[in-house]
Formats: structure tokens, C-alpha cells, sequence
């Protein structure tokens, strides 16, 4: 195995990892309809990286938040259902960067490249997942009680805003990320579908937040395996193996 | 506040949306009263409930006697069932320690071994005492309790009410209710508070459910009839 294939398995594993992870805490429609979109409206991002040669993900970063905060923003003042806002905002996202993106570098930006990340890349994603990793694992009570009943959480003097900004925080961190291994496209699916197939096995919190992240980490494997393998592109390699697993589950469904 | 007293309120105004949900309402709870919350589907009985727990903005006063701890019962979780979590790890989202959970879980009738069932498995009987159980975690001086479901079998043993009698005189507690359904606010409560957006009535409930008031409550003709034993 050659180092450059080491760097690109421990990258895709941690992202993957925590991905997987945060994915099981977006349960409410509305989480997961965010996330969707939020990936698309990176593509400005990842395009104005390519073009002016620095990181996609320092690209993806700004156009993330930018997205959270107009999906929240519209939602609060025009009172659409957030389904409608997230189709226009992600819409806008793909038609704004198709307006100035090579179309050489089209690939890159919607499925990802982790074939060429340095060293330092590595080093700084693997960091920055560990630090994410703790602060999921030190919301996750509360945002579960939050997800169950806002009442509820409420009333145990929960500061919802104050959670739900931290989630949403370590979801624009994740997505930034994430678009490095899977592109603009399919950075929901990186988060969303380990968490689902976790959900059909999972007969207790704890087993649901394991598996997701080692359902995360497994499909990263095998993507990034087969991408060597076969050289189809990894990003694409590995939410199909993701959704294989999931398949798998509904067979197994609990 | 006087030294009976746990709960003042008085001219509440709640609005929601740009609609009055809760007009001028005024009352007092003593330690010990049962106060039913009566009044059609929207009345508004929900968002009293959710107003006295400071999560809804509202106008007027609130005064709740100091250091006071308040247990909430709601209606239903929807989205529980979306989620793998078993009884012990729902519990454990409040902090408390296994024997502690034990201990709530007996003390609303429960055997050991519900800890380890999903919360999206459970009966609608258990599931609503399980709520309960919650609630009384941290031993609260006050129980909210929006719409317990009564004529659910709860292990053939006894209703939700029977429980809240018994849990009531264990725990010297107080407990609001909002109810739909009139024959609760005769057996169970001193006092009844009226609600169709805009308070109805107050008072003892003998006194103050006159079938002219019900009408008014509920829009039709509503008559209670009282079962004597045989």
C-alpha cells in the first residue's frame, strides 16, 4: 500500500466516521432536509477553490454557513415550508457555480477527489474530526432530547437555540469536509444514509450511534478500496457502498 | 404570596400567530389542589399548560411560589418512535443514576425489566406512565399533565387516575390537568377551570358545570348523567 493511499483511507475514515456519527442525530424532517442542500450550495465554493487553486473545503466552509443561515433566515420571515426554501437554495447553488466552473474540474466538484491529499491535509482533517467527535458526543443527550420534544427539553431548561446553533455549527464543519471525499452532491448521503441503516439494526441509543460511525468508516474502506481497484471515482464508490449496506438492513430490519 | 398558595395567575394573555389563544384568564392554585383544564379541541388548554412552564411568551402575570419544582406530562412525543433508545437510556437523558431509575420506574408500577424495551415499542398505557415516571424524576411539588388518556388498560391493574390518586397522596403533590373529558373533572378535581379561549368558568366543579355552561363550552347540548351503583 502506497503512502498516498494510507493518507487518502485515514482522511475519507475519520470524515466518514464522524459523518456517520453526526448523521443519527438528524432525525426531525426538517435536519435532514438541511442537509441535503447544504452540499449543493457549496458548489460556488468548491468552484471558486478550483479555479484560484486553494482547498475545497476552505471553498466549501463560507458557503456553508452562508447556506445555513439563509435557509433559517427564509424560513423565519416568509414562513415557506422549508422543503420549497431548500429546493430554490440548492438550486441556486448548482446554477450559480455552473455559471463560472471549467467544466474540466465539473467532476471534482460534484463527487470529490481524495486521491491527492497531502500529509498536512490529513493531519489537520483527522484533528479537526477528533475535536468535532467530542463535541457531538457532549451535545448528543441533550440534542436527543431536543429531537424527541423541544417541550420537553424545554422544560428541563435546555437552551434550544444555543443546541441547535452548536448542531447546525457541526454540520457546516462536516459538510465543508466532507465535500473534499464526495463532492457538492452527495455530502447529505455521507451523513444521512450509515445513520439509516443503523436505525433498521439498533435496538438502543448507544449501539445506534456505534454502528452509524463504524457503518461510516466501513463504506470509506471499501470506496476508497475499490476506487484503487477500478479507478471509477471513490466519492460515487462509496455512498453505493453505503447504500448496499443499507439495503441490506431493510432485510434485517428490527 | 400567601402561604397556601403555589401558583397565581392572574390577566393572562397569551397570542399565538397573530390570534388571542388565551384571554384575560385569572385563578389560584392551593398546595394539594387537583385543577382541571376543561374546554374543547383548541381551546387553548395545551398552551396554558406550556405558558405556566415558561415555554410559550405571554402577558400578564405569572407567579409561581418560590424554589417550586414542576414535573410535565405532555400529550404525546411523535418522534419518539423515530429513534432506536430504550426506557433505562430515555431516563438517563435526565442525568439520573440507574438505582434512581429503579426506583421511579416501581413507584409507577413497573417491573424491572421495561428498562431494556424501546420507547417506540411500548403500549399507549405504558408509554403515558413512563411519561409520568419522567415527570417525577427530581420529585416535583406540581404535575402538568395534558390530557392523560383514561380507559387504557394499563396492565389490567388500575387507570392512570387511580394512579395519580395514589401518587398524589405519596408525594403530597399538586396537579393541574387538561382534560376533554368531564367525568375526570368530577371524580378527580377540586376545582375546574373552564376554557374556550376565553375563560368560561372557574370554580367548584358541582357548582360551576351547569348544562348552560357546557353548552357554552362545547357549542351543543352536553348532559351528564350520574351512574348510581347497583
Amino acid at each position: 500500500m502506497d503512502f498516498q493511499f494510507f493518507l487518502s483511507l485515514i482522511c475519507g475514515i475519520f470524515i466518514g466516521g464522524v459523518a456517520g456519527y453526526l448523521g443519527t442525530l438528524m432525525l426531525s424532517k426538517r435536519m435532514a432536509l438541511v442537509a441535503g442542500p447544504l452540499g449543493h450550495l457549496t458548489l460556488p465554493g468548491i468552484a471558486l477553490a478550483l479555479i484560484y487553486g486553494f482547498d475545497v473545503s476552505l471553498g466549501a466552509f463560507p458557503f456553508v454557513i452562508l447556506g445555513i443561515i439563509l435557509i433559517w433566515f427564509l424560513e423565519l420571515k416568509t414562513k415557506l415550508p422549508i422543503e420549497a426554501l431548500t429546493a430554490i437554495v440548492f438550486a441556486s447553488g448548482v446554477a450559480i457555480a455552473f455559471l463560472f466552473l471549467p467544466i474540466a474540474k465539473a467532476e471534482t466538484a460534484l463527487v470529490g477527489d481524495i486521491s491527492k491529499v497531502s500529509f498536512f491535509d490529513t493531519l489537520f482533517v483527522s484533528i479537526l474530526c477528533l475535536l468535532l467527535f467530542l463535541i457531538i458526543k457532549k451535545i448528543y443527550s441533550k440534542m436527543t432530547l431536543i429531537n424527541i420534544s423541544e417541550d420537553l427539553a424545554k422544560a428541563e431548561g435546555i437552551n434550544v437555540k444555543k443546541y441547535n446553533f452548536l448542531y447546525l455549527f457541526c454540520i457546516a464543519i462536516i459538510v465543508a469536509l466532507g465535500v473534499k471525499m464526495v463532492g457538492g452532491l452527495l455530502t447529505a448521503a455521507l451523513v444521512a444514509i450509515p445513520a439509516a441503516t443503523s436505525r433498521n439494526l439498533s435496538k438502543n441509543m448507544k449501539s445506534y450511534g456505534l454502528l452509524a460511525m463504524g457503518l461510516g468508516i466501513t463504506s470509506v474502506v471499501f470506496g476508497i478500496s475499490l476506487f484503487r481497484l477500478t479507478q471509477f471515482p471513490a466519492g460515487p464508490l462509496i455512498i453505493l457502498v453505503s447504500t448496499f449496506f443499507f439495503l441490506i438492513s431493510l432485510a434485517f430490519k428490527k | 404570596m400567601k402561604e397556601n398558595l403555589i401558583l397565581k395567575v392572574k390577566n393572562l394573555n397569551v397570542e399565538l400567530d397573530g390570534k388571542d389563544i388565551i384571554k384575560d384568564l385569572s385563578f389560584e392554585v392551593k398546595k394539594g389542589d387537583v385543577l382541571t383544564i376543561l374546554g374543547p379541541n383548541g381551546a387553548g388548554k395545551t398552551v396554558l399548560l406550556k405558558t405556566l412552564l415558561g415555554i410559550l411568551p405571554y402577558q400578564g402575570e405569572i407567579s409561581w411560589k418560590q424554589g417550586v419544582k414542576i414535573g410535565y406530562v405532555p400529550q404525546r412525543l411523535p418522534f419518539i418512535k423515530d429513534i432506536p433508545l430504550n426506557v433505562k437510556e430515555f431516563f438517563q437523558l435526565k442525568e439520573i443514576s440507574e438505582e434512581e431509575i429503579k426506583e421511579i420506574l416501581n413507584s409507577v408500577g413497573f417491573k424491572k425489566n421495561i428498562v431494556d424495551k424501546k420507547m417506540g415499542e411500548l403500549s399507549s398505557g405504558q408509554f403515558q406512565r413512563i411519561l409520568v415516571a419522567w415527570a417525577l424524576v427530581k420529585n416535583p411539588d406540581v404535575l402538568l399533565f395534558d390530557e392523560p388518556t383514561a380507559g387504557i388498560d394499563i396492565g389490567g391493574e388500575k387507570t392512570i387516575y387511580a394512579l395519580l390518586a395514589e401518587l398524589k397522596k405519596e408525594r403530597n403533590l399538586t396537579i393541574l390537568l387538561v382534560t376533554h373529558d368531564l367525568s375526570v373533572v368530577y371524580k378527580f378535581s377540586n376545582f375546574v377551570i373552564c376554557l374556550n379561549k376565553c375563560p368560561i368558568c372557574q370554580g367548584v366543579p358541582k357548582e360551576v358545570l351547569t348544562p348552560q355552561i357546557l353548552q357554552k363550552l362545547y357549542g351543543q347540548e352536553v348532559k351528564f348523567y350520574v351512574h348510581h351503583k347497583h
